[in-house]
């Protein structure tokens, strides 16, 4: 028997992270509940470990491993430090959060961190198998994690939604894969490439894989039509998950639209980009104008996230090296504000109360003008306006699509970006202009207060100076996809 | 047609009957009954295409272990089958077509000439003790030692959320933790609400005297 390659030095932070995800399940057995936070600084230090590993790590070329059923390139690298940062400061926001509300367990912790390793897995897969039960692990662990405040008939409902629609969508994915390797006899990514390429076999069948492929990512990216599981979920699950919903999750399902329609799929380029304009124009008119209607600010963020997928779709559909970098720059910053978003929504929750309406943002201003301020970059940011990230963001995106020469399309972004402002204004003006109905003090651990700091701010300085950022996605799509 | 085909077109006609009525019978302990016949066929069409390994793991894990639990819980349950089939009339208008629509696509690529028996080479046939079961162990734990890896993480994950999810202390139980009595707080026991004076005490109280 020949020497088997496993090249298990490629896939270290993985492995570090499942062997400390074993550990605090086994670690939490032991401890008393005095020193129950050492589940939280066990997990940071897995993130951490694995940011360092992964940064050091890291090299310009395209690595393979695992008999190429895994692969380490610049853009897995990029995507894996966004992950484990969007992980970490998720962790940090929610604890206090999960603490009040009795989740404050070894097994949010360890699930928290079995989907991280799910969501790297779909990074870095390169094959249907590897991406498929990425895929698998990150959406059981989330669907746990959602009705694991059990005895909330909400949560209950909403993890209930997720799961059969994310079977669904899991069944579909599954049997496009399924027709794609009827046809092309491949199933990793290189050889599904290029079958294609030496000539398609059979157009209508690839086709019709294609459709199951498209319609189950985008189930999992939450673009309409394919939408109406987000607002539920949103809604009905404890806002510190979805907050790691709305964040970290979403880099991965950009990773599986990467792999799957550029790496594998860019032969049929014509096909899916018809899709995603379908999709893009969608995503967009629905998560706006539902939008407005909303008076909970979860769902009103749910349908924002809808709308950020239109036009990360954008960036896709140009089917360019630039349009590539731009949408890679645009999930990065769609994290960032989330994760801004949703900190402001957990800081102003308390024991026994959610701080989930819009009215409960009324009078911020009079309670406490800085915070008052971060959710207004935030709002800022998410809108759009200069001189904040999501301004940049959109700018990048849609410069892609006019160069593609989608102008219409580009048009009617602008104008669905227009009618979204309203929205994200109308919290500004809750704000700054209404009387505050509750008086409670703001109460945060010091870190927490700290890092939603720096991420609102970070919102502004990188807006004012996106270069750097920019320049880190242009390099990780051009030496990595061919 | 030799004998292998005769074989073929008996085990598929009693697979599609079975599954058909999976979803026609009335009574959930036959349907479950039917859907082990039809792991049984689709064993016996694996035998067919030399896959020994695959039809004995299915007829030893789903037949006799899944299917077993699986008709357990049927028995133990009360499903209304009433409830279940209420909003049939009213789905069909649109499932009917939406379903005959899919299907025909289906049939349409399917049976296009792209898959058509002579698009697909022969296997070569295996030499004398060839074993698939040394084949697929060898592939597992070489090839696609990842995935089999991950698999064995997504149950891991099954276990740990299943446990978190059911997991609860015993109600009746009579153990008594010092340390959670000592901490008690007032607000824990006692609630405090505030309610208007009842201005009627006076001609409530006079009829309660009369009483007496």
């Amino acid at each position: 028997m020949n020497a088997i390659s496993f090249d298990l030095m490629t896939a270290l932070p993985e492995i570090l992270v499942l062997a400390m995800a074993m550990f605090i399940l086994l670690l939490d057995l032991f401890l008393k509940p005095a020193n129950r936070f050492l589940i939280y600084v066990f997990s940071q230090l897995a993130l951490l470990g694995a940011a360092v590993i992964t940064a050091l790590t890291h090299t310009s070329v395209v690595e393979y491993a695992f008999n190429g059923l895994f692969v380490d390139d610049p853009l897995a690298d990029v995507l894996k430090l966004g992950i484990y940062l969007a992980t970490s400061v998720t962790l940090i926001y929610t604890r206090s959060y999960i603490s009040l509300r009795g989740m404050f367990r070894g097994e949010f912790y360890a699930l928290v961190l079995f989907s991280t390793l799910g969501m790297m897995i779909m990074v870095s897969g390169q094959h249907f198998l590897t991406l498929y039960m990425g895929l698998e692990l990150l959406s059981l662990s989330l669907y746990a994690l959602v009705a694991l405040d059990r005895d909330n008939a909400s949560s209950t409902e909403a993890a209930m939604k997720y799961f059969v629609l994310g079977a669904l969508a899991s069944g579909m994915l599954l049997y496009g894969m399924s027709m794609l390797y009827g046809v092309t006899g491949h199933l990793d990514i290189n050889g599904v490439a290029e079958a294609l390429l030496n000539g398609a076999p059979d157009h209508g069948v690839l086709v019709l894989g294609l459709v199951f492929i498209v319609a189950g990512l985008a189930f999992k990216l939450g673009a309409a039509p394919f939408q109406m599981w987000v607002p539920d979920v949103y809604h009905g699950s404890p806002t510190a998950v979805t907050l790691f919903i709305g964040s970290a999750t979403k880099i991965a399902a950009f990773a599986m639209v990467v792999r799957l329609l550029i790496q594998a799929m860019f032969v049929l380029a014509a096909d899916w980009q018809g899709m995603l304009i379908i999709m893009a124009v969608l995503s967009m008119a629905v998560g706006n104008i539902a939008a407005i209607a909303q008076t909970n600010i979860k769902r009103m963020l749910a349908y924002s996230t809808i709308s950020h997928i239109g036009f990360l779709l954008l960036g896709f559909l140009s089917a360019s090296l630039n349009g590539y970098a731009s949408a890679t720059f645009y999930i990065l910053s769609y994290v960032l504000m989330t994760l801004a978003g949703f900190g402001i929504i957990l800081l102003l929750s308390r024991k026994g109360f959610e701080a989930d309406k819009l009215e409960d943002l009324k009078g911020l201003n009079q309670r406490s003008p800085w915070y008052a301020f971060l959710m207004l970059l935030v709002m800022f940011s998410m809108a759009g306006i200069p001189p904040t990230l999501g301004f940049y963001a959109k700018f990048t995106v849609l410069q892609a699509a006019l160069q593609a020469g989608f102008i219409v399309l580009v048009v009617f972004a602008v104008i669905m970006a227009l009618i979204g402002a309203f929205y994200y204004l109308r919290v500004v003006k809750y704000m700054y202009f209404d009387e505050p109905e509750d008086h409670a003090a703001i109460v945060a651990p010091v870190d927490m207060k700290l890092v939603l700091s720096i991420n609102a701010i970070g919102l502004l300085i990188l807006g004012m100076l996106p270069q750097r950022l920019m320049d880190a996605c242009a390099y990780a799509i051009i030496h990595s996809i061919q | 047609m030799i004998f292998q085909d005769y074989v073929f077109y008996a085990l598929a006609a009693i697979l599609l009957f079975a599954g058909l009525r999976v979803i026609t019978a009335r009574n959930p302990v036959h349907a479950a009954l039917f859907l082990v016949l039809a792991f049984f066929t689709a064993a016996g069409i694996w035998l067919l295409l030399e896959a020994e390994f695959l039809a004995i793991a299915l007829v030893l894990v789903y037949v006799g272990a899944v299917m077993v639990l699986f008709l357990f819980v049927v028995m133990m349950l009360d499903i209304n089958l009433d409830r279940l089939r209420e909003g049939f009339w009213n789905a069909l208008p649109v499932a009917l077509p939406v379903g005959l629509l899919m299907a025909a696509e289906m049939v349409m690529i399917l049976g296009s000439k792209h898959f058509s028996a002579d698009m697909l080479n022969a296997p070569a046939p295996r030499p004398v003790g060839y074993s698939n079961t040394a084949e697929i162990g060898r592939q597992l734990y070489t090839d696609y030692l990842l995935p089999f890896e991950l698999a064995s993480v997504v149950l891991l994950v099954a276990i740990v959320a299943a446990i978190a999810l059911t997991l609860r202390e015993r109600k009746d139980s009579k153990f008594i933790d010092p340390a959670e009595q000592v901490k008690v707080k007032r607000a824990d026991r006692l609630r405090i609400i505030s309610m208007p004076a009842e201005k009627e005490s006076v001609s409530a109280a006079e009829p309660a005297a009369e009483n007496k």
